[in-house]
Parts: structure tokens; sequence; C-alpha cells
């Protein structure tokens, strides 16, 4: 009886631990997702403007000793202008370009950013603190970290922030209408190039939130988004990479599999990248559409 | 006064050149049709006039040159282009799509009363704002297109055949509708159209276009006696 | 077609031979004027061409975008290193034993990916390149994991007098020069020209009666065999592996070599092969370059960034397109001046990659 309660309750809490995941995994997902719709392409670099952004937050905290929150907010006001930045300068020129270009492209912006980070910062980890308490709580008769609980409610008032963003707004609108018709859109008054910045911006954003929600738990250096990247293009796929909402559900699922394989199977936490490699090419082989996607796969 | 004004303009796709030097004249206020068989260049002279593409020769619209513009600009500049196709914005709700329309102005409360005005038009339209405008029938994306070109408030107003793949009986709806518009709010309307039974009916002007060319121009009703145009367009 | 096809042959030719004698100078000269580092890192170049000359023709040519070709270097680089260090076999035999056990794996990658295009195929292969790594290390009681296995070093065989260096270096650039003339061939060939049909339109290359499936997978196998080659020399330059050196990066410059060189062109491969070797350490040797109180020693991702992004805006077709293009304005400027107009000795055409080229439409929605 015990037994099986300890099994139980380590099984509840490697699924809570694997939501928390998850949450970061669907920001970094949701991030993709908005330039993948307004441009028809995966951005490679999202993981490093993610890390990027993380040193910065890194710096103001140590460096500024700036309180955490104000950081935080900072930080993500800076990705925004840097994302908006980074596609004015370096992918408007291949504004129309075909898909093999555009992949090159956001693969230079990864090179770039990761080697500009190991430049200022260096590459020796570092310990970003997290913002919540290493202790548990008890709900329902399970001990969950505080830490996990305080990740996902990050994350939800994030995307709930964006999603009314895009709801209810009538910039947000205007960015929803430009990434699907930019030709009508333009006979609308709208300034489709200019909501492809502003797609970066608000992508760059989420991502650095993401960042920031993951530094606490591996360490920060230039390479830690790599895998957090991979993860979630696992959950773009898996829910459907032009659906917003099919990408935070599939970041959801893929992050409490993970914890699942990180702790069930031998020699688990080796597998987890090739786990996400299969998840990747299963969606795709399989369902191609993902869980959300209401299209098929485009034209590309 | 002449709202739109084109003069030699030339329009050229790659190697192929579509328009050979257009002339042509739409005074404010009135309803002007473009006639003209398939690839005659009907939709690449709307396309030249919104800056959807590059052109030489001159377009004035309203004072401004505005050949090749931005399409956003020249839609600031008060014209509403209802596309080939009718641009529809097929993922958003019917209700996005007017908002849409009003993307660029800033006078909420107009914006209001237009929504109002618009859908004294088309009485069908509010009990289906929520749903994408995808499940509207096709002649309802068109009323929808125009719907959504109103709320811009344009100057002017160009159409790309509205009464492509429509029953009958409904292009007659929407024409009668763009007359009344024109009479009661005295908007400026250029219109591509196949059917030129019916664009000789609507429109006071039109002109006849071949192969890039104005071949012929003139009142609505000489047009229509005009043993070619018959012969041709109309079919008797 | 006809005609044109019996003047592509005389130019192929000439465009061929001249540029092949350049090279073969080059080549016997380089370990006779250099110091062993940098045979050593010639050899490098060597397994690099030839890694690239593989992803050209998967992606430059058939047009199927691959983040992942460095797992196959690691399926050939382990088969050359277990052979040699736990059953003793010779180098030799292992290399091409690799280059079929990658091929097997490229054609077995290259079926699923029949169903994926563009972005997709990119992000399925840019996993698998993030997870040869960890594989490896969860094999370990096979692969030695981290600790990597130790190989003797290669020496000179039949009592050549050369030093080690010298001889990978011959040994590298003959495998390349050998792999280089079926990779040539296989351009000129009805393969080579199905490869450009799939790459520049699917739809049509099917109305054609073209394979796609059949070209498509074949496209992979072969790619991932010259990759496997690949590994396994490099496994024999270095005289070490482990899981690590088969990151992202790996895969990535892999990538970067064969955009910088030129996607879809014949001479590319090599020069990718020079600069992805040579950049890096320039880059090392850069450590005196400081900003303030950074320094940009060691850093050469910045520098590949930068590069990919100048010659994707500036020249699409990389640095053989660079090249064919100076070529032909040399020739220009010289038969302009009055020099002779020989027609027969054109330069390599580097058939530039359609779908790396920047489509804008100058008549289309300006912008
Ligand atoms: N995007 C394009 N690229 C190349 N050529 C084009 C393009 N669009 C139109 N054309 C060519 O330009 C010419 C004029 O086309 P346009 O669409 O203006 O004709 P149209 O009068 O609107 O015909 P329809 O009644 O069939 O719509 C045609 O020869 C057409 O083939
Ligand atoms: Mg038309």
């Amino acid at each position: 009886m015990l037994l099986a309660a300890s099994v139980i309750q380590s099984f509840a809490q490697q699924v809570v631990s694997g939501v928390a995941s998850g949450a970061i995994y669907a920001s970094l997902a949701l991030a993709l997702v908005l330039i993948y719709r307004a441009m028809d392409v995966a951005n490679f670099a999202q993981g490093e403007m993610a890390m990027f952004a993380t040193f910065v937050a890194y710096t103001l905290i140590t460096q500024f000793h700036l309180p955490y929150l104000l950081a935080f907010v900072l930080t993500i006001l800076l990705a925004f202008a840097g994302g908006v930045i980074v596609e004015r300068a370096f992918v408007r020129p291949f504004e129309g370009a075909p898909v093999l270009t555009l992949v090159i492209v956001t693969l230079a912006l990864f090179s770039i950013v990761n080697g500009l980070a190991g430049l200022i910062w260096g590459y020796v980890f570092k310990t970003f603190d997290s913002p919540f308490p290493a202790r548990s709580v008890q709900v329902g008769g399970v001990f969950v970290g505080i830490q996990d609980l305080g990740v996902i409610a990050v994350t939800l008032v994030v995307l709930a922030v964006v999603f009314s963003f895009f709801r209810y707004t009538r910039l947000g609108l205007a960015m929803r209408a430009a990434a699907l018709y930019p030709e009508s859109s333009r006979l609308l008054g709208v300034r489709t190039s200019r909501m492809l910045a502003l797609g970066w911006g608000l992508a760059a954003a989420v991502g650095a939130v993401s960042g920031m929600m993951v530094a606490p738990i591996v360490f920060l250096d230039p390479n830690m988004m790599q895998p957090v990247l991979l993860f979630a293009f696992a959950a773009a796929v898996l829910g459907g990479i032009e659906s917003p909402v099919g990408s935070v559900i599939g970041g959801v699922i893929v992050g409490v599999l993970l914890a699942l394989v990180g702790t069930y199977l031998p020699g688990g936490q080796n597998l987890r990248i090739p786990f996400g490699l299969i998840v990747i090419v299963a969606v795709l082989l399989f369902r191609p559409a993902g869980l959300f996607g209401r299209r098929e796969m485009k034209r590309v | 006064m002449v709202l739109l004004e084109l003069t030699q303009v030339v329009a050229t796709y790659g190697p192929v050149r579509a328009l050979h030097g257009i002339d042509a004249q739409v005074p404010e206020g009135s309803i002007v049709a473009l006639l003209g068989a398939n690839g005659a260049g009907k939709t690449t002279t709307l396309r030249a006039i919104s800056g959807m593409v590059k052109a030489t020769g001159r377009i004035r619209f309203d004072g401004h040159e505005v050949l090749n513009r931005r399409p956003e600009d020249v839609a600031r500049l008060g014209v509403a282009h209802v596309p080939e196709g009718r641009g529809t914005l097929a993922q958003l709700t019917v209700w996005e799509n007017l908002q849409m329309g009003a993307y660029i102005r800033r006078d909420r409360n107009r914006v209001k009363q237009d929504l109002d005005r618009v859908c004294g038009y088309f009485p069908w339209i509010p009990q289906r704002r929520r749903q994408p405008a995808a499940l509207l029938s096709g002649g309802e994306q068109q009323m929808l297109a125009i719907a959504r070109a109103l709320m811009l408030r344009p100057r002017l107003l160009l159409l790309d055949e509205p009464s492509l793949g429509l029953a009958p009986i409904v292009v007659r709806e929407i024409f009668d509708l763009i007359q009344a518009i024109n009479r009661e709010e005295g908007l400026t309307v250029l219109v591509v159209e196949q059917n030129a039974s019916l664009a000789l009916q609507l429109a006071r002007r039109a002109y006849v276009l071949e192969v890039g060319r104005v071949v012929l121009e003139g009142e609505s009703d000489e047009l229509a006696r005009n043993e070619s145009v018959r012969k041709s367009y109309l079919g008797y | 077609m006809t005609a044109t096809g019996a003047l592509n042959s005389s130019r192929l030719r000439a465009s061929t031979i001249f540029p092949a004698l350049v090279a073969l100078v080059v080549l016997f000269g380089i370990p006779l004027t250099t110091d062993s580092f940098q045979t050593f890192q010639f050899a490098n170049v060597a397994v690099f061409v030839v890694a690239i000359l593989g992803l050209n023709l998967l992606t430059g040519y058939s047009g199927q975008i691959s983040l992942g070709n460095g797992a196959f270097m690691a399926i050939g680089g382990y088969t050359t290193a277990l052979l040699v260090a736990r059953l003793g076999v010779p180098y030799a035999l292992t290399i091409p034993l690799s280059g079929l056990l990658a091929a097997a794996a490229g054609v077995m990658i290259g079926i699923p990916a029949l169903r994926l295009r563009g972005i997709y195929l990119a992000l399925a292969t840019f996993a698998l390149a993030l997870a040869v790594t960890p594989v490896l290390n969860n094999f370990d009681s096979f692969t030695g994991g981290h600790a990597g296995l130790n190989l003797n070093p290669a020496a000179p065989p039949f009592g050549l007098d050369l030093s080690n260096e010298q001889w990978l270096y011959f040994l590298c650039w003959a495998v390349a020069a050998i792999l280089f003339l079926p990779a040539r061939l296989l351009i000129g060939s009805r393969t080579g020209r199905a490869w450009m049909a799939i790459r520049d339109g699917e739809t049509a290359a099917t109305a054609n009666g073209i394979s796609i499936s059949f070209y498509k997978t074949l496209a992979f196998g072969i790619s991932a065999f010259y990759a496997g080659v690949a590994g396994s020399l490099q496994a024999v330059v270095l005289a070490y592996i482990n899981p690590d050196s088969y990151s992202l990066t790996l895969s990535l410059s892999l990538l970067i070599g064969a955009v910088v060189g030129g996607l879809g062109s014949v001479w590319g491969p090599v020069l990718g092969g020079l600069v992805v070797v040579w950049l890096p350490y320039l880059a090392e040797r850069a450590a005196g370059l400081h900003l303030g109180p950074l320094s940009f020693g060691g850093k050469p991702d910045i520098g590949f960034g930068i590069l990919l992004l100048v010659l994707m805006y500036f020249a699409p077709a990389g640095l053989a397109g660079l090249a064919g293009r100076a070529w032909r304005w040399y020739r220009r400027l010289r038969r302009g001046s009055g020099g002779p107009a020989d027609g027969e000795s054109e330069m390599v055409e580097p058939e530039p990659v359609e779908t790396a080229e920047r489509q804008v439409e100058p008549d289309q929605m300006s912008t």
C-alpha cells in the first residue's frame, strides 16, 4: 500500500514538473508559430534569441542589481525591441525569398547570436536564480514544487496576454490578417512589412520568457536553449505548426512525455533529445497537420 | 471633376507586357466600367492603380500621383479595391472582416455608425457576424467584400468582376446595391466586368480593353448600340 | 536539344579539365610547402570537401534540405573507429565500409523524408543533428561514451618517405579526388538532371515521368555515403573519436560549407571545405582582436553567420558563383581590350540553385 502510494506520488510529481517544462516549451513553440504563420519559415534562431535575452536579464540582475521583477519586465521589452531590430536588419532584405534561403538566414542568425553571447558572457556555466522558493507545497496529497507552479503560472499569464492581444486588439487582428492574407491586408491599408517586424518582436518577447524560466533549471550558458528549441519544434509540430493554441497544448504533452521518459526509461536522460526527434518524425509522417492544424501541409 | 486619371499606363509581368499604354478617366461620383475578354488586362489595370503591380505612365488620384505607391498607401488615400476572387479573410470572422475594412480609420464613432449602415445594406450580416467568413456562400462573400470595402469609407471603389460565379439574381441584387450606394452617397466606382450587358446598364461610361489597349470608350448607351461591342461582348 | 547538348559537352570538357589541372598542381604543391600543422589542416579540408560534396548533391541538386548530415559522418566515424580499435581491421578497408553503412542509413532516412518538404525536412534533420551525441553517449559500453576511442595514428605504408601528416593529406585528397569524379559525372547524367528537375518543381518532374521517390531517396543514400566516408577519414586523421565531435555544430558547418561554397555548383564544395576548416582557425588566431574587454578569438560562429548573410544577399550562388562571375568579367575585359576571343575555354558555369536565389520579382508588388 505504502509502496503503491509512493509510486503514484512520484508519478504525479513527474507529471507536474512535466507540465512545468511543457509550459516552457510552449512559450518557445508559440514564438516559433507566430513567425511561421507570418512567413512560412521556422526560425532556427528563436532559441538563441531567447538565450541572449536571458543573459541580458542575468546582467540586469547581477551587474545592475535590479530586482527580479523589474529585470524580467525590462528584458521582455528589450527582447521585443531586439526582435524588431533583427527582423528589420537581417530578415527584411530576404522578404519573399524561398524557404531554403530563409532557413539559412535564420541559421546564420543562430550562429551570430550564439557567438555573440559567447563573446560577451563566455562559456562558463552560470547559475540563474529562480524567483520562486525551492520549497514544495502539498496539493491534494501530492508534493508539488513551488518552482513548477510558478513557471506554470507565469506561462499562463504570458499566454493569456498574447492571446488577448490577438483576439481583442485592432493591431492583433491586423497582425493575424497580415500573416494569413498579406495581399488582401495590404489592400486594406495594413503595412504588412511592419506587422512582420512586430511579429518578430512579439516572438522574441515570448521566447525571452521561456529562456528566463528555463535558466534556473538548467545552467545559463550559450548552448542552453538548443534542446529547448528542439522540444519546442516537437511541440509546435505536434500541435500543428500553424496553430498557436495547438503549440501550447503540444508543449504540455511533450513536457509530460519527456518527464516520464527521463524518469522511467533506463538511460532516460540521454534519450530525451532522441525522443524529441521521434515525436517530430512520427507526427510529420502520420499526422502532418498535427493535432490541431486544420489545413493540410503548406505548399512549401 | 476627374477623380482618377490614367495616362499611358504600361505594366509588365516579367517579359510579358500586359498593358500597352492605357488612357482612362473616372469622373467623381460616376460609375465607370472596364470591359474586355479574358486576359485583356482589366485586372492588371486595377492592380496598377492600387500599387500591386509596377507600372509606368501616370496615375493621378484626387490630385496625388499614385503610380508605384505601395498598396497600403494607396488604400490610405481612400481607394478600396475588392480584388479578383474577393480577397476574403477566410479564417477571420465576418465581423473581423468588417473591422479590417475600417483598419485605417481613427474615427471610432463613425466606424460604429458605418457598421450599422453597412448592416442595413446587408441585413444577413449581424446574425452571422461570429462565423468564419469561409463558411459564407460565394455570393455572401462577395457582399461581404463590398461591405468591407465600404467600411474604409473610400473615395473610389475598385471592383474586379463582382459577378464572377454568382447566380444572376444575386448579381442583380449586388449591382442594384452598388447603384444605390453610388446614387445616395456619391461613391465613385470603377468596375471590371465580363458581363457587358449588365455592366453597361450599371455604368455611365465604359472602356473596352483588348490585349492591353483601350479600343473603345464612350457613354454606356452609345457602346450598347455599337455594332462591334454588340457582336463581341453582348452576343446579339 | 541535341545541339545544346553538344555545346554543353564541349564546354564541359574544357571547363572541367582546366581547373582540374590547376587543382592537381596545387594539391601536390601544398604538402611540400607547408608545415606539418598546415598539412594536417589541409587533410581536414579534404575531409570536409568529401562531406560537402555529398551534401551539395542532396541539397544543392535534389533540393532536399539536410541539417543532419553530421549523423552520417558519425556512422562513418564510429564504423572505422570500432573496427580499427576493437577488431584491428586495416584502416583502408573500413573507409568504403563506413560509406556503405552510412549510405544504408541514408536510404532509411531518405524514405520517410520523402514525405517531408522544405521546412519540415529541415526541422526533422535538425532534430537528427541534435540527437546524435546523446544517442552515442547512451550506448557508451559500445561507443566508449564521453571518453571516446583512441586509434593508432595511421603511418605511411610501403615505407613511403612521408611524414604522418603528409600521408594523411595524400590519403584524404586521393579519396576526395576519387569521389569528386562520380559526383561530377552524376550531375551531368540522367540522375543529375532528374534531381534538378525535382528541385525546380516536382509537379513538372512528375509530368516528365521521373520517379521522384527513387531519385530523392537515391540522393539521400549517395549523400550519406559521402558523409560516411568523410566521417571515416576524419576518425583516421584525428586518430580519436568521441560523441561530442558530432554536435549540431558539425552538421551546421557542413551546411555552411555547402552554401558558402555555392549550392548546386561543381567546385563549390572545395571552396566550402577550405572556408569551414580555415575560418575557425583564423578566428582562433584573431585572439589579439579586441573590442573593449571582448576578444574575438575562437569565435568563428559570428564570422560564419555574417559570411552566410552577406553571401545570401549579394551572391546566393556562393563563392563558386562569385568566382564564375569574376572569370566571365575578366574574359569580357580581355575580349574588350582586343584580345583573342576564345569561345571554347568557358569557365565552369555554376548552375545556381533556383531556390537559393532571391525571387524579388521586380514587376510585382512594390515593397
Ligand atoms: N502574375 C502574372 N504573371 C504573368 N502574367 C500575368 C500575371 N497576371 C496576369 N498576367 C498576364 O497579363 C495579361 C492580362 O491579365 P489580366 O489578369 O489583367 O486580364 P483580365 O482582363 O483581368 O482577364 P480575366 O477576365 O480573365 O480576369 C494576361 O495575358 C495574363 O496572362
Ligand atoms: Mg481579371
